[in-house]
């Protein structure tokens, strides 16, 4: 039963956090924007078409969504909500996890170039860097987490005994935030990249699903979802672990965690230049290695 | 060297008094000028007349306020090679290619002889978009990206291919001329004024107001005909509507760029307010319909009148807001400055008019040089300038002169009392063997139409140069060096025109 609705809160959480989004933007635009399941109805209309398929591409680009999708899927089902269990739980699952992810990196990267397009390859180049600067700071941040709880699987490491602790406070805040910063880049958001421009020339994401159309895109977008909702889960998790750890605390805070501080920063901020996003991203990994160390001295029960 | 020299008011000139001279006089005397900043060609082009080639030559001179006109000829099927200026001062190149192009001319030692716009009557058939020469660059590490040839938002056509190392662009070419339409040789094959004015208005759809004055005045002066005081002053009230509008459209789209909403969603308001205000004064929102030659059919009421003056006033408060907005925000700056140089000496090397001169520092306005309507005695304008030359100077060139546009509108507004403008005329002859030369800054810059008459006053040759001619160039200097993913702000920041080139 707790596997069911553990299941069934992180679709909540992967469906909510793009309506959010587009509400909070909207709010603060003065528009009256989009419906709250505006997003939901056109991935329904991409479902329901087929695709059209450049005649340069190979088989590789016809699988690479179901396999992106299926990672993503994957990837949820690891993660659980507060103090539910989630459907796939084994020792080392968040490497698992990490790494299910970058299976789906890699395989949309493949695609891309597989388009031979010029833009796509840009693409990749681009969310292979970026990519590949964000591991260290997700790989630190879990380190952290199984230093300080002991544990390698996230069902374990949110298990972990709770009474109220100054320092597991600390680190779990911090790693909240990290995981957060962490969510905007590996969504694809302002500042990082910007889901919603039309200029070919400054995306990542989306230039690499140039080709794409119809149910294919329509996977792609569920992925994107669903790898949001992951990331957004765990922060929220980390907070709902200094204190009042239940479902019915981690699903909210998990969509409105993301929701809000997107839509705030989609609304108020540019985006960064593209060569600065390295430094940005490097910057998240250096915030990780310093909260690995706080988390360490904490352990060491070193007075502060 | 010898020059027909008159001002922007009285530009006509029968064309048996434009001084003929010599290649060899004229090719010197360029050379000298030309390396001074205070002249720049507005227009170089030939024609046929009986079996010579003549060349009008339309010289500005920014200190004096003149405009000076000079011709030479040449047997049109001498295969003598004239010297090139354009290896001299670049800001020759779209006059000797495009007369290269029509006339098979030959430049000797044109550094950048590829064709134009490929016009119907060009004289090589075989020179088409397919084999465009494009410039390469051989390197292991090199990429080229091609965007285009249609643009993805704006539906124009246009390619632009670059050379890149990694993220960074080394070259940029653009090639235009997909769409030639024939505007000019339009204006000649009909003798219908009323549709010369409409044909006017569709040279560029975002300058259409600025078109069709340049168009009335070029008329105006061929009729010898003289328009009322209240005229200028309304036309020069829709000059500067259009400015804002579009301005305020930049401002926008450049937010829009790099995601920041705040000043997209503010700017597209504004707008609207603008553009609506034009609607309200004649119907169109772009002011179609509204300029016409010696008169107007949509005269301002007094209802009219104060509608734009509290549009204006609005606008102009709230803009201010977004203009500071921009000013203080980190990130915007992040993106906008020091981005897409194009430092003052090159900007005046390569010809460059209009806001995106003034923004590397040039002092290129007609309103200020070569006033004309409103600005002649109402109006003592005094050209915005930046200094920097990137993306930035170029948005608070905008940012400028839209609340100095607004100034003007409610300064010419104040003391303005609607009385009776004549209706249009468009019957009246116009006076045979004439050239006539009208010039206007268009929100996007400088705007020059040359109209030539034959013995009966039909227009035989219709020339137009739209700002964008020269500017195209300065955006691919601009992006040299600059990450490829740049180039989309540095493209909005000059915001130029593809059917404004390709005429």
């Amino acid at each position: 039963m707790a596997i069911v609705l553990n299941t069934l809160l992180i679709v909540l959480t992967a469906i909510a956090i793009p309506g959010i989004i587009n509400r909070t933007r909207a709010v603060l635009a003065g528009r009256k924007g989009v419906p709250f399941v505006q997003h939901l109805r056109n991935v329904n209309v991409l479902l329901r078409k087929g695709a059209v398929y450049s005649t340069t591409t190979t088989a590789l680009f016809k699988i690479a969504p179901a396999i992106y999708l299926g990672a993503a899927i994957v990837a949820a089902l690891m993660i659980p909500v507060a103090d539910l269990y989630p459907l796939i739980s084994f020792k080392g699952d968040v490497i698992c996890f990490a790494y299910t992810l970058a299976l789906a990196r890699v395989i949309i990267i493949m695609a891309a170039m597989d388009t031979g397009s010029s833009f796509e390859g840009m693409g990749a180049a681009r969310e292979a860097l970026y990519g590949a600067l964000i591991e260290p700071a997700l790989m630190i941040g879990f380190a952290t987490l199984a230093l300080f709880c002991g544990y390698t699987s996230f069902a374990d490491i949110f298990e972990y005994e709770q009474s109220f602790d100054l320092h597991l406070t600390i680190v779990m805040l911090l790693t909240a935030f990290l995981f957060v910063k962490i969510t905007f880049v590996e969504s694809g958001r302002v500042p990082v990249d910007d889901p919603r421009t039309h200029l070919e020339l400054t995306m990542i994401h989306e230039v690499m699903c140039l080709d794409y159309s119809g149910i294919d895109m329509g996977m792609i977008h569920i992925a994107g979802w669903l790898k949001t909702a992951c990331f957004s889960m765990i922060a929220a998790n980390a907070v709902a672990a200094t204190g009042c750890f239940h479902w019915w605390f981690a699903t909210p805070l998990a969509i409105l965690l993301t929701g809000l501080s997107v839509g705030i920063v989609e609304s108020t901020q540019a985006r960064n230049k593209l060569s600065r996003n390295t430094t940005f991203i490097v910057t998240i990994s250096a915030l990780a290695a310093l909260i690995f160390f706080i988390g360490y001295l904490l352990k060491l029960n070193i007075n502060i | 060297m010898k020059y027909f020299i008159t001002d922007n008011p009285n530009a006509a000139v029968a064309i048996a008094d434009i001084p003929e001279v010599e290649y060899a006089a004229l090719y010197e005397d360029l050379k000298e000028r030309l390396a001074d900043s205070r002249y720049h060609v507005a227009h170089y082009f030939a024609r046929p007349e009986e079996n010579r080639l003549k060349f009008y030559l339309i010289l500005l001179d920014d200190v004096k306020h003149k405009i000076m006109v000079s011709s030479f000829a040449m047997e049109y099927y001498d295969d003598i090679a004239l010297p090139s200026l354009t290896a001299l001062h670049p800001q020759m190149h779209p006059f000797e290619r495009e007369i290269a192009e029509l006339f098979n001319v030959e430049f000797d030692s044109m550094p950048w002889n590829k064709p134009l716009r490929f016009p119907h009557n060009r004289r090589n058939r075989n020179s088409s978009m397919d084999n465009y020469p494009f410039y390469t660059i051989e390197g292991e590490s090199l990429h080229e990206v091609n965007v285009g040839p249609i643009h993805a938002g704006i539906i124009e056509p246009g390619a632009f291919r670059f050379i890149c190392n990694g993220e960074n662009v080394l070259h940029l070419e653009i090639a235009l001329g997909y769409q030639h339409r024939g505007v000019e040789c339009e204006f000649t094959k009909t003798s219908n004024r009323l549709r010369q004015t409409l044909l006017s208005e569709s040279v560029a759809g975002d300058s259409a107001v600025s078109h069709a004055v340049t168009f009335s005045q070029t008329i105006e002066k061929l009729m010898g005909a003289t328009t009322d005081e209240n005229l200028n002053i309304e036309r020069t009230v829709a000059l500067e509507l259009e400015r804002m509008a579009m301005h305020i459209a930049d401002t926008g789209a450049l937010c829009t760029d790099v995601a920041y909403q705040l000043g997209q969603v503010a700017c597209e308001a504004l707008r609207t307010v603008v553009i609506n205000t034009t609607q309200a004064w004649c119907g169109n929102r772009f002011g179609k319909g509204l300029i016409r030659p010696c008169g107007t059919n949509k005269p301002l009421t007094a209802a009219k009148i104060e509608l734009i003056r509290k549009n204006v006033t609005d606008v102009r408060r709230r803009y201010n807001e977004v203009k500071e907005d921009i000013e203080s925000s980190p990130t915007i700056l992040a993106r906008f400055e020091q981005c897409g140089l194009v430092p003052k000496a090159e900007m005046l090397r390569i010809g460059g008019v209009g806001i995106a001169s003034r923004a590397s520092g040039a002092s290129r306005d007609i309103r200020a040089s070569h006033p004309y309507a409103a600005y002649i005695n109402k109006i003592e304008h005094q050209a915005v300038k930046m200094h920097d030359g990137d993306v930035m100077s170029r948005l608070m060139m905008r940012c400028h002169e839209v609340l100095q546009s607004a100034d003007y509108i409610l300064q010419l507004l104040a003391d303005y009392t609607p009385a009776n403008i004549s209706q249009p005329d468009y019957t009246t002859p116009l006076r045979g063997e004439m050239l006539a030369v009208g010039l206007v800054e268009g929100w996007r810059g400088e705007i020059c139409h040359v109209a030539l008459t034959d013995k009966s006053g039909e227009v035989s040759t219709y020339k137009v140069k739209d700002p964008s001619l020269h500017n195209w160039l300065g955006l691919a200097i601009a992006v040299r060096s600059e990450g490829i993913s740049d180039f989309p702000i540095n493209n909005k920041s000059f915001n130029l025109s593809y059917c404004g080139h390709d005429l």
